[in-house]
C-alpha cells in the first residue's frame, strides 16, 4: 500500500466490508497432541446415552485454585456420580457489594480437565535420562518411602539450605496444597532455603515500597465507579482474570462516563471492549512516555503543587533529603537542568513511538479531568529496568495529586484486600536465608557463591548449592522460567540437582524433570476455600465433587504419609484431615477476625461469602487525610518521589532514586537490534492460565497458540497469515504458526506466554513456548524477571 | 410466549469466548462443531510520522452469535428430510436428529454458519435454544454463562421494545434473508453506517 493510500484510509476511517462468512471465526483447527482426549470422554458418554445434560442428580458448588487473580464459581451438575456439566454464579450484575463471580472460558473447560486420558493416574519414577521423560509406575509405598529417604540423605549431607520449594502456581490461593505440604514437612525437619517474591509483579513488589512505604498502593475496583478518566497501562484484565469482578466494575466506570486508554503494544481485548482510545507504544520504553507527561503537566503549570509540597520528597529543589544537591528532584530531571535534555514529547516520541502530540493531550486530560486513574498492568515491569515502570507511574499519579482520593488512584504495584480469613497450616522455617524467586538457577549453579548484590539475605553466605528441588503444580522448572535452553542443561546434569520432586495432573514439561512424579487432584476432587488473590471482597467455597480419580491424591494427605515415614506425622498434621482445616478455617475467621462471617454449613450452602463494606477502600486515604498520625511507610514517613535509600546504594545509573527513562538492553536502542530487529513480548493468554490448560482442545479451538504480527512486519518477511514461522535470537528458537493482525504495533511480535515447551529432535520447540527465547538477567534492584524484554528475527519456516 | 429470540450487547462482548465453550460443555459438541461462536473482526493500518511516532486507525470487534430462529429460517427451508421445525409455541427451529440424514443443504442455506456438521454422526446439529434446560427453569447456557451478562433472551417482541430493532452489523448479512430473532447494541466500531 502506497503512503497516500495508506493516508486517505487514516482520513477515511472507515473498515473495509466483507463477508461475514470470511471472518476468522472460532472455527480452528487444533495443532496439539491430546485431542483424541476429550473425545474419548465423549463417546463414552454418548454410549452411556448420558448425554442429556438436563438431567442431574445434584449440583456442587466449588471453586477452582489456580494462579489467576481471580476466584470464581464453579457449579458442578452431578449425575451417578460423575460431572456432567459445569455452570457458574447465578447472581445478577448491578448490586457493586455481590458483583457476579463467573467463570471465564477456562472455566467452562473444567470438565475436561478432570476426565482427561492424560491424567497422571498413578506414582511413577523416572527410569531414562533425566528429561527425557521416561517413567515406570511404582505404588504409593515407594513413592513415600523415596522421597522421605532422599529428604533425609540430602538434608544430612549438604544441611538443609540444600532443599528447595520452587516457585509453583498451579495450586495457589487456596488453604492446602503442594508447597503448603512440603514447606510445613521441610520445616520440622530441618528447614530449607526460602524464597521471596515471584514472577508476576516481580520488581514492582520491590520498586513501589521505595515510593509508597508498601504495595498496598490500590483501591477497590467499585472505586472506580467514581472515577472520570482511566488509563490502563498494560493492563488486560479482559483476558488476563486479574479480579473476576474487576470487569464488571470498569464497564460501570464506562456507563458512568470515565473516559478509558489503554497503552499497550496490543490492541487487546480490553481495548477492544472498555477503551475510548489505544496508544500503541513500543516495549521497555514506558518511562519515556511517563516522563514527558511528568514534563507537560509541570511546564504547563498542571502539577499539583500543594500535593506534592506536603506529601512529597523530592519534587523539586527546595524538597529533598538531606546531603542530596537540588539538582537532583524530579523537577530537575525532567526539566533536563543538568543532563540538558529536556524530557520533552518530541525526545520521548522518538524512543516510545506514541506521537508528541498524543502525549500532550494525555498528560492535559491526565492533570485536569479529576479524579482520575492510572492503572498500571505488570506486564510491563516484566522487563530490564521494569522498576523505573512502577515507580513512574507512581510519580505521575503524585505529579496530579490523584493520590488517597476516592475516584483517583495510586498507581504502583496496587495491591488492595478486604477478604481476610485464617490460614490453618503454619509453620516456622528454621532457615532463614532467601534468593530472589528468579535466582534459583543461580542458586543451583553457584549458590554458595552469592551474595547481598545478588539479593541473599538473612545469611552472608550459603552453605551449599541447591541439591533437592520439589515442584508442587508448578511449571517453573523449564517451562515458565527464562531461558528454557539453559535450564535445562542445568537440570539435566544430575551432580547438581540430586533429586527433583513433581507433583501435577499432567506430563507438563517440568514433570519431565522429575526423579519422582507424583499424580495431584483436580479441584473437583478435595475439600478447600478459594480467595482470590487480593482483589475482591469475597471468598469461595471448595466442595469435594467427587472422590480422587485413579490413583491420584491430595498432596497434603501423601505428605502426611512422609511426614510418618520420618517419625513427624503428628507435627505435621496436628491431628487434621483437609477437610478439618476447612472447617477450623471458618470457625477460627469466626472468632479472630468476623463474627459475621457464616458457619461451615451456611457457607457451603451458599458456596460463595461477600464480605460487605459501606464504601470503596481507598489507597492511602489515612494518609492524606491525616499525615501527621499516619505518617506513610518509607523511612521519611512521606511519598519518596526521591529515594534517599536507592541514592545510598549508588548504583545511579540503573538504580536512580527518582524513576526514569533507561535505555533497556534488548530494548528499541539496543544495537543488537540490528541483528534481530522485533521486540517480543509475551501476554497472558485468555486459555490459559499461565501454562495450565495448554493441553485443552477446546481452549485450543477458542485461541490458538499463534505469534502475532503486524502487516507491515509481515510482508517486510514474506510472511502470510497462517504461515508457519521460526523466531530465534541466540538464546534459542521456536516454530509457531503467525496471526497477522493490525492489532499489534509495527516492529513487535507477541506471543502468548504458557505453551508448553515441545522440542523436536533438534531441540526446537515446535509449540511456541516463549522462554526458549527469554533471557535469566534480572532486573538490576528486584533481581526479578525481564520476561518481556527481548529481540528476536523471525522467518518463514 | 410468542416467538423468543436472542438479545447480544455486542458493545461490551470481550471475545472471550466463554459463550462457545460452555455451549460445547452442555452440547458435548467436539472441536470444530460449534452451536455458538465468536466472530473476529480486525481491520486498519498504520503510518510513522517523520519523527518516529506511530498513528493508526486500527478497529476491532467480536461478535457472538448462535442460532437466530429466525422468521424464514433458511435452513428449515432446505432440508430434504423435513427433520427441522420450528416450533408454533416458541419459534424455536430444532433439527431433529432421528430424521436428520446429513446432507448438509442447511449449512449451505443458513447465512449465520448456524447449523454445524458432524463427521461422526454424519448429521447437522444446532442451537437448539437449551430448551431442555428451559423447561427445568434454567437459562439458556449461553446467557448463564456471559461474565458480562452480554447474552440476553426472551420474547423478541419485549426485546425489542427494551433494546430497539438492529438486527445486522459490520459484516453480517441482510436480515431480509431470513428475518432473524435477534437484537444487537453494536459495538462502536460496527455499527452499519
Amino acid at each position: 500500500m502506497t503512503k497516500d493510500s495508506h493516508m486517505k484510509n487514516l482520513l477515511a476511517n472507515k473498515m473495509q466490508r466483507r463477508t461475514f462468512l470470511k471472518w476468522s471465526g472460532a472455527i480452528g483447527v487444533p495443532v496439539i497432541a491430546g485431542g483424541v482426549g476429550t473425545k474419548l470422554l465423549i463417546d463414552k458418554q454418548k454410549e452411556e446415552k448420558v448425554a442429556s445434560a438436563s438431567e442431574w442428580d445434584n449440583v456442587v458448588s466449588t471453586c477452582s485454585i489456580n494462579n489467576c487473580g481471580g476466584r470464581c464459581v464453579v457449579k458442578a451438575y452431578v449425575k451417578d456420580g460423575v460431572v456432567i456439566r459445569v455452570e457458574t454464579d447465578t447472581q445478577e450484575s448491578g448490586d457493586p457489594s455481590i458483583p457476579p463471580l463467573r467463570a471465564c472460558v477456562r472455566g467452562r473447560n473444567y470438565r475436561n480437565v478432570l476426565y482427561h486420558p492424560d491424567r497422571l493416574k498413578y506414582p511413577m519414577k523416572r527410569v531414562g535420562k533425566r528429561g527425557d521423560g521416561k517413567f515406570e509406575r511404582i505404588s504409593w509405598e515407594e513413592a513415600v518411602e523415596t522421597i522421605a529417604s532422599e529428604v533425609k540423605r540430602i538434608g544430612d549431607k549438604y544441611g538443609p539450605e540444600s532443599r528447595y520449594d520452587n516457585y509453583a502456581s498451579g495450586q495457589s490461593w487456596g488453604l492446602h496444597g503442594g508447597s503448603t505440604a512440603v514447606r510445613k514437612l521441610l520445616s520440622i525437619t530441618g528447614g530449607f532455603l526460602n524464597f521471596r517474591n515471584d514472577y508476576s509483579s516481580g520488581a514492582g513488589n520491590v520498586a513501589t515500597p521505595y515510593t509508597y512505604g508498601t504495595n498496598n498502593s490500590g483501591s477497590s475496583f467499585d472505586s472506580l465507579l467514581h472515577s472520570k478518566y482511566i488509563i490502563l497501562w498494560g493492563q488486560n484484565p479482559s483476558e488476563m482474570i486479574f479480579s473476576t469482578p474487576y470487569r464488571e466494575y470498569l464497564m460501570q466506570a464506562k456507563r458512568n462516563g470515565a473516559k478509558i486508554i489503554v497503552i499497550d503494544p496490543r490492541y487487546t481485548d480490553t481495548a477492544i471492549t472498555y477503551a475510548d482510545e489505544w496508544i500503541p507504544i513500543l516495549p521497555t520504553t514506558d518511562n519515556a512516555m511517563m516522563d514527558a507527561m511528568g514534563y507537560i503537566i509541570i511546564t504547563e503549570k498542571l502539577h499539583d503543587q500543594a500535593f506534592l509540597d506536603k506529601y512529597c520528597i523530592g519534587f523539586d529543589g527546595s524538597h529533598m533529603p538531606k546531603g542530596v544537591v537540588k539538582e537532583e528532584s524530579l523537577k530537575s530531571y525532567l526539566l533536563g537542568e543538568q543532563d540538558g535534555v529536556a524530557k520533552t514529547p518530541e525526545w520521548a516520541e522518538k524512543i516510545c513511538g506514541v506521537p508528541a502530540e498524543k502525549i500532550r493531550e494525555i498528560a492535559r486530560n491526565y492533570a485536569t479531568i479529576k479524579p482520575a486513574a492510572l492503572i498500571q498492568g505488570w506486564a510491563a515491569q516484566r522487563q530490564a529496568y521494569g522498576e523505573q515502570f512502577m515507580r513512574g507511574g507512581a510519580q505521575l499519579a503524585c505529579l496530579t495529586g490523584n493520590v488517597g482520593k476516592l475516584g483517583g488512584w495510586a498507581a504502583g504495584t496496587g495491591y488492595w484486600s478486604r477478604s481476610n480469613i485464617v490460614y490453618p497450616i503454619s509453620y516456622e522455617n528454621p532457615v532463614k536465608a532467601s534468593i530472589p524467586c528468579f535466582l534459583w538457577t543461580k542458586a543451583v549453579e553457584q549458590g554458595t557463591e552469592m551474595t547481598a548484590a545478588d539479593g541473599l539475605q538473612g545469611t552472608d553466605k550459603l552453605s551449599t548449592n541447591i541439591k533437592l528441588i520439589f515442584n508442587m503444580a508448578g511449571n517453573m522448572l523449564i517451562n515458565q522460567h527464562a531461558d528454557i535452553n539453559k535450564t535445562k542443561q542445568l537440570l539435566e546434569d544430575e551432580r547438581k540437582v540430586e533429586f527433583i520432586v513433581v507433583s501435577d495432573l499432567f506430563m507438563t514439561p517440568s514433570a519431565k524433570y522429575a526423579d519422582i512424579l507424583l499424580p495431584g487432584t483436580t479441584f473437583f476432587e478435595r475439600y478447600d476455600i478459594g480467595v482470590p488473590w487480593c482483589f475482591g471482597d469475597y471468598v469461595i467455597f471448595g466442595d469435594k465433587t467427587i472422590d480422587p480419580l485413579f490413583e491420584c491424591r491430595n498432596e497434603y494427605d501423601v505428605f502426611a504419609e512422609i511426614a510418618d515415614k520420618l517419625g513427624v506425622k503428628e507435627q505435621f498434621t496436628e491431628g487434621r484431615t483437609i477437610l478439618d482445616l476447612v472447617k477450623e478455617s471458618v470457625e477460627r475467621t469466626r472468632k479472630e477476625l468476623d463474627p459475621t462471617f457464616p458457619t461451615y454449613e451456611e457457607f457451603r450452602e451458599k458456596g460463595v461469602h461477600h464480605f460487605k463494606f459501606d464504601e470503596p477502600l481507598v489507597g492511602f486515604k489515612a494518609q492524606i487525610d491525616d499525615l501527621e498520625n499516619n505518617p506513610f511507610e518509607t523511612p521519611s514517613g512521606k511519598i519518596e518521589l526521591f529515594s534517599k535509600t536507592l541514592w545510598d546504594m549508588n548504583q545511579h545509573e540503573e538504580i536512580p532514586a527518582i524513576a526514569k527513562y533507561i535505555s533497556s538492553w534488548e530494548g528499541p536502542e539496543d544495537p543488537l537490534i540490528e541483528k534481530f530487529p522485533l521486540q517480543l513480548i509475551s501476554w497472558h493468554y485468555k486459555r490459559r492460565c499461565h501454562s495450565t490448560y495448554d493441553n485443552m482442545p477446546w481452549l485450543e479451538e477458542a485461541a490458538k497458540q499463534e505469534m502475532w504480527l503486524n502487516p507491515k512486519d509481515a510482508e517486510k518477511r514474506g510472511i502470510k497469515d497462517g504461515d508457519r514461522v521460526q523466531v530465534f535470537n541466540e538464546r534459542g528458537s521456536l516454530y509457531i504458526d503467525v496471526k497477522v493482525t493490525p492489532r499489534i504495533t509495527p516492529g513487535v511480535a507477541g506471543i502468548p506466554q504458557g505453551a508448553w515447551y515441545t522440542p523436536d529432535e533438534a531441540g526446537i520447540d515446535q509449540r511456541g513456548s516463549v522462554n526458549v527465547l527469554t533471557s535469566q538477567r534480572p532486573t538490576p534492584l528486584a533481581k526479578s524477571n525481564p520476561q518481556l524484554t527481548n529481540l528476536v528475527e523471525v522467518k518463514k519456516a | 410466549m410468542g416467538q423468543i429470540g436472542f438479545y447480544i450487547n455486542q458493545s461490551i462482548c470481550q471475545g472471550c469466548k466463554a459463550c462457545s465453550v460452555a455451549c460445547k460443555d452442555k452440547n458435548n459438541t467436539e472441536v470444530g462443531i460449534n452451536f455458538r461462536r465468536v466472530y473476529t473482526k480486525e481491520e486498519g493500518s498504520f503510518m510513522h510520522q517523520p519523527n518516529g511516532g506511530i498513528v493508526h486507525n486500527v478497529k476491532s470487534y467480536y461478535f457472538s452469535i448462535a442460532c437466530n430462529h429466525c422468521e424464514q429460517p433458511a435452513c428449515l427451508l432446505s432440508c430434504p428430510t423435513g427433520a427441522i421445525t420450528k416450533s408454533d409455541e416458541n419459534g424455536v427451529v430444532t433439527i431433529d436428529q432421528e430424521i436428520c440424514a446429513g446432507a448438509q443443504l442447511c449449512i449451505k442455506a443458513c447465512p449465520y454458519g448456524g447449523p454445524q456438521y458432524n463427521k461422526e454422526t454424519f448429521k447437522s446439529n444446532k442451537c437448539n435454544f437449551c430448551m431442555d434446560l428451559q423447561e427445568k427453569g434454567e437459562d439458556p447456557v449461553c446467557v448463564a454463562t456471559c461474565p458480562l451478562g452480554a447474552i440476553e433472551f426472551g420474547s423478541i417482541e419485549k426485546l425489542r421494545k427494551k433494546y430497539g430493532d438492529i438486527r445486522q452489523i459490520k459484516g453480517m448479512p441482510s436480515p431480509t434473508i431470513t428475518k432473524p430473532n435477534i437484537v444487537i447494541t453494536p459495538h462502536r466500531d460496527a455499527k452499519l453506517v
